[in-house]
């Protein structure tokens, strides 16, 4: 199976939403980086400053060096975060106070400016600024390296609640980017959705080109339609030329074998010629009728998409219909008793037609002679005509398989028909968005009923 | 009846012509627009029978001009297009009926009878044999004075036996002259028409008289 | 209630553990009701104190028996710090080594509403937690000082001392920094707030003054006579022993007045900390804290005194209590004292 293709909206919004999202995640990283960086360099800072305060305070002295930690140096220590603080001042490689197991830096050789370097501690990790010095012992150089740690529990709080923000900004212009992704989604498809509402909008028999204002970008969207069209209104022209030639081509020669049939019926003394005659003269009967409902079913088919809409008076309609099969109805000696109240459909006055008399075709077709076809049309929603004969009925047939194309009654053999009839009745219902039902007749016969949608 | 047969095609015209001549009427054939001008200028015609597409123009374009000239012949138009909308133009242009080609004979004598009965030009047809006076146009007998009414078939049984009384006609060629060739019929059929007919006859010098294993004939007493 | 009372065990001399560190006092608050669990303090409070609360504790707990071992603050470090003693809570005033066992790693994090509810300064992260706001004061005898007034500031106090030094002559006591942790507290604190600790040095250095390992000496001392003025002493213990003296006077300098926070910390390896953080939570609260104030003689954590008494400097909790702990920094400082204080 084919999956179906996305709609140009979601996709659209699908696109600026994943634009929207990255844009957020790398909003995020970015805000949280930068802030952690800040958090670590000021961390940096408090504990570099510490550390030479510190080493500041370095004396030498002919006993060994000496040193007077800063109060404030700790306690600033302790205002940026309530971290643990560890300290360690190292002469000559050994501890001289603090605690003895805090890392030295990972490269010997501490410089005078501050190094700073992460290691764990302890239970936990901890933060080191360290700086070298050299003091004066007995006028004798002595290094000194001096290491203030800090735990980064602070600067975690602060990474974590940057975090958070971060989140909340990024998740924030998602949701921002993701409404006017919505926006702009409509705003870019408004053209595309007038023009398909503008060609909707178009009357059934509207082929003309199109011809309304859209972007450049809709340009050849509206060429590659207009040519379709012109191609769609020529081949419908042809088929309908065509379907009416291959009739009036089919029907001057049937024309001729008929009335030639006749003669030779009327001139031939034997019976045998004169059955195979008549044979040929209901076969060319059958084409003719053939030839008549496949016309009209191609007129039914080609005019369903573009039906034309106008009012139709159904009475005087129907009356016109009785009238031309009078002559025909009087062959058999049958009555065709109109009764009908005014009523007026929107609808293809055609097509009607055509299902008219393909039922009053049919009636007439399927009675025996000197019977009475009601043809009665009743006003309402939905209009109500009826055309009841007092033929053989449908002998117990579901009357949805008598108007499928081709399908003909198991009890019609022997009439003459291509059972084309009554689906053409069938689809001009369908096509004004009425319906067709057959049924028994009370008392024998059939019932056919169209219904369709008052105007 | 006198035809004026207005059809291009000379194998339908040559056979339609036939055919009618068959049931006694007098056809003439024109192929053309001009032919056909030709021949109402010489005589006067019952009826018009025309076709549309012709050599030298529209049928319709003949009509129109028949029509506006004060000319009220009768006229059907006999075409091999169905279509609806084609019948509505005809009709419209006074066209008086409209039949599809291939068709029925007796389908199109019916409707010439009905297009003649309108115009009401009816007596000319009218017939007399033994007593009986007969119309075919608005199937009316008259018997001894008394009106009486003939249904179709009744009527068409009628005309068959007087267009050639003391004719012995055989069940088979009244059968193919009364019903459809799509009903298939016995001949018991015919015997219920011919009985009926011969009701409708009495009180008149004529009668159907049934000559065995040949078929029926009409006769004077 | 009373029964409870009577069957307290006073064991002296007797370690809590195995141990080494030496042991003041231990108690046992049996449990009022089956009991089911143990709740163990190391405290330096005394527990006459602190048993008001305890019993208070235990009504709310029925099932909970409390081992209460009192030790000194340098004790109780050790303990914790060196030894690996097991207890539930660690009760001490010494800020700094508090500090440091906080700093150290040795104090478990804890959190509920009730310390939630401490003012920033009353707590270190979610480790250490004061209950108790004590000041740091001047006792004097109005009788020692005949007709001079009391002073108000160090200053004055320094003025005074100059101008009649005889009268002073061996009637000052103060602590002896070397061997009292809270008095090696205060005199570094003091050190840090201001320069007038070391001109107050050097006058009380010339009066040949008493050195003290604990207020209640100092106080027994001015109220027998034999001090007419005692300088950095609780104000906690000095308020109701004095409240019915009319002799003694208790100053609250006006230039500063330190006040110490008295700490409790649940130490890392507890065998119940749920409980000493139970104990801790009722220390906190509002009943706990009545206790505090009107039975322990201990003032509650109380930020709108503290704001009510501009000269009142709360010591900070922060790692800067841990530089005078440093063993060269605690050398330069006592040289500095005794020097300070032998220079005549």
């Amino acid at each position: 199976m084919r999956r179906a293709p996305l709609s140009l909206r979601l996709r659209l919004v699908l696109q600026l939403l994943g634009i929207a999202a990255v844009l957020a995640i790398v909003l995020y990283f970015t805000v949280r980086t930068v802030a952690v960086q800040a958090a670590e360099a000021s961390q940096d800072g408090v504990l570099g400053a510490a550390t030479l305060a510190i080493a500041e305070s370095l004396q030498g002295g002919d006993d060994g060096v000496s040193v007077d930690l800063p109060y404030e140096a700790f306690s600033i220590l302790g205002s940026i975060s309530a971290d643990r603080v560890f300290y360690r001042i190292d002469a000559r490689g050994l501890t001289l106070t603090g605690y003895d197991d805090l890392p030295p830096p990972p490269e010997a050789g501490a410089a005078v400016t501050p190094v700073f370097y992460t290691s764990p501690y302890r239970d936990t990790e901890v933060r080191i600024a360290a700086v070298a010095r050299m003091v004066l012992v007995a006028r004798k150089p002595v290094p000194v390296l001096v290491m203030v740690a800090q735990t980064r529990q602070g600067q975690e709080a602060i990474a974590q609640r940057v975090a958070q923000r971060a989140a909340a900004i990024g998740l924030g212009s998602f949701v921002l980017a993701a409404a006017l992704s919505l926006l702009t989604a409509g705003s870019v498809l408004g053209p595309i959705n007038r023009l398909a509402a503008a060609v909707a909008r178009r009357g059934p028999q509207d082929l003309r080109a199109v011809d309304h204002p859209t972007p450049v970008e809709l340009r050849p969207l509206i060429t590659a339609l207009n040519g379709f069209i012109a191609r769609l209104r020529g081949a419908l022209t042809r088929t309908e030329t065509f379907i009416a030639e291959a009739a009036h081509h089919i029907r001057t020669p049937l024309a001729t074998v008929r009335a030639r049939a006749e003669i030779a019926l009327r001139q031939s003394q034997s019976e045998e010629m004169r059955e195979s005659l008549r044979a040929v003269i209901r076969a060319v009967e059958e084409s003719s009728r053939s030839a008549g409902q496949l016309l009209d079913h191609a007129t039914v088919v080609a005019r369903s998409d573009r039906l034309a809409d106008e009012s139709v008076d159904l009475a005087k309609l129907l009356a016109a219909q009785a009238d031309a099969f009078l002559p025909t109805a009087d062959l058999k000696d049958l009555t065709l008793r109109v009764t009908a109240e005014p009523a007026r459909v929107q609808g293809d006055r055609a097509l009607i037609e055509a299902a008219l008399r393909n039922l009053i075709d049919n009636a007439i077709k399927y009675s025996p002679p000197e019977t009475t076809i009601d043809l009665t049309l009743r006003p309402g929603d939905p209009v109500l005509i009826e055309v009841a004969d007092r033929g053989r009925g449908l002998s117990g047939q579901k009357p949805g398989r008598l108007t499928k194309r081709f399908a003909r009654g198991e009890n019609a053999r022997d009439v003459i028909g291509s059972g084309l009839g009554l689906t053409i009745v069938a689809e001009v219902a369908s096509a004004h968005g009425g319906r067709f039902d057959l049924t028994e007749r009370e008392g024998g016969g059939t019932c056919a009923r169209l219904y369709l949608p008052s105007a | 009846m006198r035809f004026l047969l207005v059809e291009d095609n000379p194998d339908l015209a040559l056979s339609v012509a036939e055919r009618l001549r068959l049931d006694g009427h007098a056809v003439d054939p024109a192929a053309s627009l001009t032919e056909a001008g030709d021949c109402l200028a010489a005589a006067s015609y019952d009826l018009i029978l025309l076709d549309i597409s012709l050599p030298d123009g529209d049928g319709r374009d003949f009509l129109r001009r028949e029509r506006r000239s004060g000319r009220d012949t009768p006229i059907i138009v006999m075409t091999a297009r169905a279509e609806v909308s084609d019948r509505v133009d005809v009709l419209d242009l006074g066209a008086d009926d409209y039949v599809t080609k291939p068709f029925d004979f007796a389908e199109l004598e019916a409707r010439c009878r009905a297009v003649l009965r309108r115009r009401g030009n009816a007596l000319q047809t009218v017939q007399h044999y033994a007593g009986l006076t007969f119309n075919p146009l608005n199937a009316s007998l008259v018997v001894a004075g008394e009106m009486r009414e003939l249904r179709n078939r009744e009527l068409r049984l009628l005309e068959i036996l007087l267009a050639a009384p003391e004719r012995i006609f055989s069940k088979a060629q009244i059968c193919d002259r009364l019903f459809s060739y799509a009903e298939s019929v016995t001949d018991n059929a015919i015997e219920v028409y011919v009985a009926r007919l011969r009701k409708k006859l009495e009180g008149s010098g004529a009668r159907i008289e049934t000559v065995r294993g040949l078929g029926y004939r009409l006769t004077a007493e | 209630m009373r029964a409870a009372l009577l069957a307290l065990g006073l064991i002296l001399g007797i370690t809590g553990s195995a141990a080494g560190f030496t042991v003041e006092e231990e108690v046992r608050f049996p449990a009022p009701g089956t009991e089911r669990r143990e709740l163990t303090i190391l405290s330096t409070t005394d527990t006459g104190v602190l048993k008001p609360v305890i019993e208070a504790f235990q009504k709310r707990f029925p099932d909970v028996e409390v081992h209460y071992t009192v030790a000194n603050s340098q004790e109780v470090f050790a303990a914790i710090h060196d030894e690996g003693a097991t207890f539930d809570l660690v009760i001490s005033s010494a800020m700094d080594l508090q500090m440091k066992l906080a700093n150290d790693g040795f104090a478990a994090s804890y959190r509920s509403a009730a310390t939630d509810a401490l003012p920033g300064w009353a707590h270190w992260q979610d480790r250490l937690f004061a209950f108790a706001q004590e000041n740091v004061v001047l006792i004097a005898s109005r009788r020692a000082l005949g007709g001079l007034s009391l002073p108000q500031t160090r200053r004055d106090l320094i003025d005074m001392l100059r101008d009649d030094p005889e009268r002073f002559r061996g009637r000052i006591g103060t602590y002896d920094p070397e061997l009292s942790g809270a008095g090696y507290l205060f005199a570094t604190q003091d050190a840090r707030q201001s320069d007038s600790f070391w001109r107050l040095a050097e006058v009380m250095g010339g009066l040949a003054p008493r050195l003290y390992t604990s207020s209640n000496a100092m106080i027994t001392d001015l109220k027998q006579g034999r001090l007419a003025l005692a300088y950095n002493v609780l104000g906690s213990y000095a308020g109701p022993r004095l409240a019915s003296e009319d002799d003694a006077a208790v100053v609250e300098l006006e230039d500063y007045t330190l006040t110490l926070l008295r700490t409790g910390l649940i130490p890392v390896g507890a065998p119940d900390p749920a409980l000493g953080g139970g104990f801790l939570d009722f220390l906190l609260s509002a009943e706990g804290r009545r206790l505090v104030g009107e039975e322990a003689g201990l003032p509650p954590i109380d930020e709108v005194a503290l704001s009510r008494g501009p000269h009142l400097r709360p010591m900070r909790l922060d790692p800067g209590l841990l530089v005078f702990l440093d063993a060269i920094k605690r050398r330069a400082f006592l040289e500095e004292w005794a020097a300070a204080l032998q220079q005549n």
